[in-house]
């Protein structure tokens, strides 16, 4: 583990919002690891945020709330902090630095790895081509997940994306291959991060889940180190441990906003919405630790969640995060209204890698022309649903009237799933199948017709 | 090369300095005099490169170009006494670097700071000399060429401010990247040179742009052309498209030399792209297109600074080639990244800052790297053009943002991507309302030149199409309004003219086998099929016809026939418009 140095510094200068300016200090380098001691003995940890002649700044980060420079002795552990990685976090339920909840033992471990991590080389990088199946019918069939890949969740306040995202964290597998989830809870309220905890107790307990939960009252600070220990983490459980393994992280804006209170305590210059102006490198330095590498077993996929501030999909942190990110599953606020749940707006979703990770040989022959089909038809139900609010149904043709037919059926007997409830590809197939029949053939034409006379597509009912 | 060699001695100049400051990117130093702006630094241990962007009295201020953590106020410091060069040489046609020009083939599954992998030196090239020892030879003369595996002829160049008489030529035959090949005056001259990123290479003058870049994109051949040696910026939100058109660009245009640079952009996106440009064929010349292609990828999650400096090297590689007679891509994805990278060392350093915190500087920034398109005479005599294309990611796909807003004044075509076009599945979403060329009459009248032959016809009917797409827009707010019915029959026309274009004609899909680019002969024939049928529409109701029955007509063999015929099948397209207006002719 960390190796703090001898020598313990007893001249903290300044205290100031979450920092701490050490001065007099020799040696110490931006970016390293750092323990502060406080008069009654309790320890915190924190990060050189800049190392100028002899003054260290350090983000302290459990806050500053109750520090007293005079008493205050900070010791210095000489690299970047780097954390205990392998096997034994898995089955464990921590707090946002890693500190165990779940009444055990602190999670040790032989070997260590940088939190920040080092980037992977990208022609080292191996194209992502398989699913990973969440047992959520309407993300497998028309969003696949893939291997590899980072896929994130748009949400709004209000709506049940926590829900999803503790499903898709209790049920996602690749098929019989060694599977793990590391799932990091980033300003949860606690009754948020009671109901998390619940959902995955069972996973967590078969060794096959980590749980960090950073709740809302937690030190800002904690929460920018957790995606980090939860991305460490994993690529170790992948690239060395052999597992593919999912990391959820949610949620993405309590993160961001938290980037933007350091920021501004370091009296940096704002950019958009007082974001810091690293807003994208430090979210892409989070997101593209997802991927596989060329002779390595495994692989990090990343499921980010964010809620849009106002549901404004323009806000920064929605933004760059699209722009990272390959694909997204909006969740809408009209599709939980009609009571449907997963809340998905299809036709704003898009999994840009779907193409590569499903199909014959990957998930199923027909999934690919199924899920263009569905889509289209979904796409074409819409505008006559809003022709009939202008004209009126009588107006409609007939092949209208299927399609709003089939906007009826998607909602219930496809988008519609049990909270518990993990559908296998072939049910969530099966019922595309049932929803698309309710069009005639002639409206089918995205579908080969060897596969429309196998399932008995028809002109008439 | 500095950058690329473990840091020894420098030959002379500045002695070690002392870092004195690490703040992420930014790190101060002490120093003795002697060093210079842009100077290479190493810094501590392991060697980081940094560069010298401010010197004060006493301190000098460094950017690294990576990952700082450990770097300690103390640690020693080597100013190198030279500005950041770039390595260029054959190894670069078919290769993969970062955004110093550093090999990433040879560098493991991770990227460490401090690494510096050396180009692999290459002993299988074949030579062949182009002059004789006693010839006089001038900067930027052709001494030979040397043959790799791919279809670029690879040409030894007098290196600038150079030149004299021949004293010394390698023979016809095998040579290697370690050896000269050639003594010109006092140079020796080899396979490889170096050259400073930020400062352009020189060209005996500047001349107008008058050849298209034929990019096999057919609404931008035919309604946004750019010249070779022209400047192209690409705005769009995420999910427009971006990636795959500016893919779709560097797999089909005809120039000679791609460099696509990866800047600040998707890890798993860069793997793709090159495991797919690998597999792929040139249709001009039957070789790999990798062959012809230099990759800079400096994905989202590697160091910033590296990000900002990609740029500046993509061009000079393409200047390079540029300078052997080749007309080359350079293909920047994203601009945006490189300005965020200069923004986010502006706020470090403390600089005042202008729009949304981006540095005052940042309009020159932007006109200088565009600046260094064009079409050149070289410095021998020959024709050669960089042409820039700029992909702009705007943040809420505001597009009066900063970095938009300056590139638009700077470039001669903006292709406008649209958040609406791509919603509506409609590839490549290239806006016609938004989007510029103002290269477009420059070369129709290039064309236009008498007994230019090798300059292709303009492409008929520009004109008739914008206006016809024009008017189907404006149409398009009346009928949302008073419905289709309430138009004249005309009018209704003009609409499903507008239906025909965007379907039949500006729609290509990258992932069609035989659309995914298109001749300008197809482009051609598309455009005459489609105006012939809606000419033949609106004869059709002239002369009384229901418009009705017009606009229920079947136009599939109109619409399918770009998927359908082959990219250079003209024949194909004519076949289908024939039998589109004898299904029309029925009518009457």
């Amino acid at each position: 583990m960390t190796r703090w140095s001898e020598t313990e510094y007893t001249t903290v200068r300044e205290l100031r919002g979450p920092l701490a300016v050490v001065q007099g200090v020799g040696g110490v380098g931006w970016d390293e690891y750092a323990r502060l001691t406080l008069a009654s003995g309790e320890r915190r940890h924190g990060l050189v945020l800049e190392a100028d002649r002899d003054l260290a700044v350090v983000q302290v980060f459990e806050g500053t709330s109750g520090m007293d420079p005079g008493g205050l002795r900070v010791s210095f552990a000489g690299t970047p902090l780097r954390i205990p990685v392998g096997d034994g976090w898995l089955g464990r339920v921590c707090n946002g630095r890693g500190e165990p909840l779940d009444g055990g033992p602190p999670v040790l471990a032989p070997t260590s790895a940088p939190v920040n991590g080092t980037p992977v080389n990208p022609v080292r990088r191996r194209p992502p081509a398989e699913p990973v199946l969440t047992g959520v019918g309407v993300i497998d069939v028309l969003t696949t997940l893939v291997r590899g890949q980072k896929l994130p969740v748009f949400s709004a306040a209000g709506l049940p994306h926590l829900r999803l995202a503790t499903q898709i964290a209790a049920q996602a597998s690749t098929e019989g291959e060694a599977f793990s989830v590391v799932f990091a809870g980033m300003g949860l309220t606690h009754a948020d991060a009671d109901f998390a905890r619940d959902a995955l107790e069972p996973r967590a307990a078969a060794g096959e889940l980590v749980l960090l939960l950073n709740t809302a009252d937690a030190p800002v600070i904690e929460r920018i180190l957790t995606p980090r220990l939860a991305l460490t983490v994993a690529e170790h459980l992948a690239f060395t441990g052999g597992r593919h393994v999912l990391v959820v992280m949610t949620d993405m804006t309590s993160y961001a906003e938290a980037l933007r209170e350091v920021s501004a305590a370091r009296g940096e210059v704002p950019a958009r919405r007082a974001y810091p102006g690293y807003l994208y490198s430090d979210l892409a330095s989070l997101y593209e630790r997802c991927g596989r590498i060329h002779g390595l077993p495994g692989s990090v996929t990343v499921l980010p969640v964010l809620t849009m501030p106002g549901g404004d999909i323009t806000h920064p942190v929605p933004d760059l995060t699209g722009y990272i990110t390959e694909g997204q599953i909006v969740l809408s606020r009209e599709m939980h209204a009609r009571g449907v749940y997963p809340p998905v707006d299809v036709l704003s979703s898009l999994s840009r890698l779907m193409r590569k990770g499903a199909g014959e040989g990957r998930t199923r022959g027909d999934h690919l022309d199924v899920a263009a089909q569905l889509i289209a038809a979904m796409a074409r139900a819409r505008e006559v649903r809003e022709l009939a609010d202008l004209v009126g149904r009588a107006a409609l043709s007939p092949a209208d009237l299927r399609h709003l037919e089939l906007e009826e059926k998607f909602g219930g007997l496809f988008a519609s799933q049990g909270q518990e409830e993990l559908r296998t590809l072939d049910d969530a197939m099966d019922r595309a199948w049932e929803v698309l029949l309710t069009l005639p053939r002639s409206q089918l034409a995205m579908l080969p017709g060897d596969l429309l006379d196998a399932h008995g597509a028809g002109e008439a009912r | 090369m500095d950058a690329l060699t473990a840091a020894g001695p420098p030959e002379s100049g500045p002695g070690p300095a002392t870092i004195v400051r690490v703040a992420g990117p930014l790190v101060e130093l002490t120093c003795s005099g002697g060093v210079a702006m842009h100077d290479l630094v190493r810094l501590g241990r392991a060697g980081l490169l940094g560069e010298v962007v401010a010197i004060g009295r006493d301190t000098a201020t460094v950017q690294a170009y990576e990952y700082t953590g450990g770097l300690a106020p103390g640690h020693a410091a080597l100013p190198r006494g030279r500005p950041l060069t770039a390595l260029l040489g054959p190894h670069l046609l078919g290769g993969v670097f970062d955004g110093l020009l550093r090999p990433l083939s040879g560098a493991g599954d991770r990227l460490v700071p401090g690494l510096a992998p050396e180009p692999s030196r290459d002993d299988g090239l074949s030579f062949s000399p182009r002059m004789r020892a006693g010839d006089e030879a001038g900067e930027g003369a052709v001494l030979g060429e040397a043959g790799g595996p791919g279809p670029v002829p690879f040409r030894v160049l007098v290196p600038p401010g150079a030149g004299g008489t021949v004293t010394w030529i390698a023979p016809e035959g095998r040579c290697s990247t370690r050896e000269p090949v050639a003594r010109v005056g006092r140079t020796d001259v080899s396979l490889t040179t170096e050259w400073p990123v930020r400062t352009p290479r020189p060209v005996r003058e500047r001349v107008p742009a008058r050849e298209a870049l034929h990019t096999g994109q057919r609404v931008i051949d035919l309604l946004f052309p750019v010249a070779k040696g022209g400047t192209v910026a690409v705005p769009g939100g995420f999910g427009t498209g971006k990636t795959v058109l500016l893919q779709q660009i560097a797999k089909w245009s005809d120039a000679d030399v791609i460099v696509y640079v990866g800047c600040g952009e998707r890890g798993n996106e860069m793997a793709d792209l090159l495991t797919e440009f690998a597999g792929l064929e040139d249709p001009r010349t039957g070789g790999r297109l990798v062959d012809r292609t230099v990759t800079i990828a400096n994905t989202s999650n590697m160091p910033m600074m590296a990000r900002e400096t990609s740029i500046h090297t993509g061009v000079t590689v393409a200047e390079y080639f540029r300078d052997m007679g080749l007309d080359v891509v350079v293909i920047a994805d994203s601009t945006s990244r490189w300005a965020e990278a200069l923004r986010e060392f502006a706020s470090r350093t403390g600089a005042l800052p202008a729009e949304e915190g981006y540095p005052a500087e940042l309009a020159s920034a932007i006109a200088a790297f565009y600046e260094r398109a064009g079409a050149v005479t070289t410095l021998g005599g020959t024709r050669g053009s960089v042409t820039v294309i700029g992909a702009v990611s705007p943040p809420g796909g505001d597009m009066t943002e900063p970095v938009t807003a300056h590139t638009e004044r700077f470039v001669r075509c903006l292709w406008v991507l649209d958040r609406d076009l791509a919603y509506a599945r409609h590839y490549p979403a290239v806006s016609w309302a938004g989007s510029f060329s103002r290269d477009a009459d420059v070369l129709d009248a290039g064309r236009a030149r008498p007994g230019d032959t090798a300059a292709p016809a303009p492409p008929p009917g520009r004109a008739r199409v914008a206006a016809l797409l024009a008017e189907a827009d404006r149409l398009a707010g009346l009928v949302d309004l008073v419905g289709i019915t309430a138009l004249p029959a005309r009018e209704r026309i003009s609409v499903l003219a507008g239906r025909l274009i965007r379907e039949g004609l500006l729609q290509q899909s990258a992932l069609s086998a035989r659309d995914a680019f298109c001749t300008p002969e197809k482009t051609a024939a598309l455009v005459d099929a489609t105006l012939a049928v809606v000419d033949q529409c609106t004869r059709l109701v002239d002369a009384g016809v229901a418009v009705t029955a017009v606009e229920e007509t079947d136009f599939t063999p109109l619409l399918r026939a770009r998927e359908e015929t082959g990219p250079g099948d003209a024949a194909g397209v004519a076949d289908r418009r024939d039998a589109m207006l004898g299904r029309l002719r029925a009518l009457r």
